[in-house]
């Protein structure tokens, strides 16, 4: 009844997408892939943009999509936000916050001031879109998409066309809305990056099927996930905040299996972080090792194994306490170390990173 | 200086010009969203029948639509039942004349502006609640201005200096049908061509003076971001 349940089959030339899922009611759920995967094109039938000649759309209780019925896309409680922010060029800021207030029952006064605040444009209203740099366009629509008040919000790659320093500019603001929404956000990306410091649910995508799905912290942590992440693959732990050593400068967040150390970034103590552990960053020991420049070692017991993108690398995932960290070996050291399920190992972490 | 029939033709000129520009306006509009828009089969023939003016020579224009409107016409017949008489050789006959004639100077600039606008900004105004009709007036009108701009001069412009149609459809009835080119050639017929100079250098100012204009404006294409 809180979910929303979405059956897309599409025919293109050269393009299929065939699609069954449950996608959670709440939370930021990330449709993640690699272009040409059909993120995009799902993230549109959801919107009413394309029409799936089969198809069933059920939002939370509603039914948008089916046999019988086809709710237009400008009658969905949506708010959408493009790759490109696409403003209205004849419209200055305001008139384009404005554009869908207007239309929209559910919008209310106060959810446009609350996303001007959250977007923090309050400074750019009476601007015109070309006078805008990239990042500013985009936080213009992104906060333009929650000013009608929606009831989820669908974003398509909203930092592809930025660069570096303009996604870094986009991000914090992203964060903010996982936080304080209390609406389902379905964020379309290619990026692990984006979808480790965001996303609570992924929804993994090729060739317009879904090849996995599920909380993010299990599902970065599966050795089978079919799409290959190379130099991305790697878990994420939810922490919080703990110990603070002043005299080091660092600080140890807390996670279900242990303490790590990192820069101390200066959060306060008890702060829920997300901390991101890539698989190239672990390393294995059979014994507990000789005192190193590591930090961090936890102990732990191989899992399970299972191939990476490289014939000569092994990803090795190990229980630590109640969580898994995935390890990146190469197949020799595996078999030198005699690396099996059910093996203690100390697991040595080079370096972690942290997301507030 | 300028005859008193001079300025009634020029006058006959601009009121022509102006009714013919305000009627392609409100026909010229939907049938170039029809092409703009459309992926349909007939997009074609349509396309090819609204530019035919621009490659048939007037004559032949002028003598379908003289036998359209005649009292042996469907037009003709048609206005006729309806009390309204037959239009050739009236005012009103020339003004029906000038939107076929005229309409390629409306539809290609205005389809070409609707092009360009491309199909970002609709699906937008879709996720912000705009309905396709609201969209249309509160988006695509705004962004196609410029183009509006343009296909108004031309439509304007081009239904000023018609000739070959309107001697075929309005022949030659001073205060009804015989327009500023008319006069010219009138003139010229007889001899005065100091007559003929003068009001050939107010159609030659007018119409250097609106191509000036619209090149000066120079209006930036019309963008979705």
């Amino acid at each position: 009844m809180d979910s929303i349940n979405a059956r897309f089959k599409l025919d293109w030339p050269g393009f299929t997408l065939d699609v069954d899922l449950a996608l959670p009611g709440r939370g930021v759920t990330a449709l993640f892939g690699h272009s040409g995967s059909g993120k995009t094109t799902l993230l549109r039938c959801l919107a009413g943009l394309e029409r799936a000649s089969h198809g069933r759309l059920e939002f939370k209780g509603q039914i948008w999509q089916d046999e019988n019925t086809w709710l237009p896309t400008h009658q969905r409680p949506i708010g959408y936000v493009f790759q490109e922010a696409s403003l209205f060029a004849h419209l200055n800021v305001l008139g384009n916050l404005n554009f869908g207030l207007k239309r929209s029952a559910t919008a209310q006064r106060v959810g446009l001031e609350q996303a001007i605040e959250l977007l923090g444009i309050g400074h750019l209203l009476d601007r015109k879109p070309d006078t805008l740099s990239g990042g500013e366009r985009q936080r213009v629509g992104i906060a333009r998409a929650l000013a009608v008040g929606p009831e989820i919000l669908l974003m398509d790659e909203p930092l592809a066309a930025l660069d570096l320093k303009r996604k870094q500019e986009i991000l914090p603001y992203l964060e903010r809305l996982h936080d304080e929404l209390a609406i389902p956000i379905i964020y379309v990306s290619h990026s692990p990056d984006e979808v480790a410091r965001l996303a609570d649910h992924i929804v993994a995508m090729e060739g317009g099927r879904v090849v996995a799905h599920g909380p993010l912290g299990a599902t970065l942590a599966r050795l089978d996930l079919p799409i290959r992440l190379g130099e991305d693959a790697g878990v994420v732990l939810d922490a919080t905040v703990g110990e603070v050593d002043a005299e080091w400068h660092l600080a140890c967040v807390d996670f279900a299996g242990g303490g790590l150390w990192t820069r101390d970034l200066g959060l306060p103590t008890g702060k829920r972080v997300r901390v991101r552990v890539l698989a190239r960053d672990v390393s294995l020991a059979v014994h507990h090792p000789e005192p190193s420049s590591i930090q961090n070692v936890l102990d732990g017991t191989v899992e399970s194994m299972g191939a990476d993108d490289h014939p000569g690398l092994l990803l090795v995932r190990v229980q630590v306490g109640a969580s898994q960290l995935v390890a990146r070996l190469t197949r020799r050291s595996a078999a030198q170390l005699g690396i099996a399920p059910g093996l203690p190992v100390s697991v040595q972490i080079k370096s972690v990173a942290l997301m507030e | 200086m300028l005859t008193d029939s001079d300025l009634q033709a020029i006058w006959l000129t601009t009121r022509l010009a102006g009714i013919t520009t305000v009627i392609l306006l409100l026909v010229g509009t939907p049938i170039a969203w029809l092409l703009a828009r459309s992926r349909s089969w007939w997009k074609g023939p349509l396309g090819a029948v609204v530019a035919l003016p621009l490659v048939l020579p007037p004559s032949v224009l002028g003598f379908y639509l003289l036998l359209a409107m005649g009292p042996q016409g469907p037009v003709g017949q048609l206005t006729a039942s309806l009390g309204l008489g037959v239009l050739p050789f009236t005012f009103w006959g020339l003004v029906v004349a000038s939107s076929f004639y005229s309409l390629p100077f409306m539809v290609q600039p205005l389809q070409n502006a609707f092009e360009s606008i491309g199909e970002r900004p609709l699906e937008v105004a879709a996720t912000l609640r705009a309905s396709p009709l609201d969209t249309f007036f509160s988006v695509v009108l705004p962004l196609a201005k410029p183009g509006f701009i343009t296909a108004g001069v031309l439509t304007f412009a081009h239904t000023v200096g018609e000739f070959g149609v309107v001697l075929m459809i309005g022949g030659n009835i001073p205060g009804v049908t015989r327009v500023a080119s008319v006069q010219i050639y009138d003139h010229v017929e007889a001899m005065e061509y100091a007559d003929a100079h003068r009001l050939a250098a107010v159609m030659l100012i007018f119409s250097f003076t609106v191509l000036l204009a619209m090149y000066l404006r120079r209006p930036k294409p019309a963008r979705g971001d």
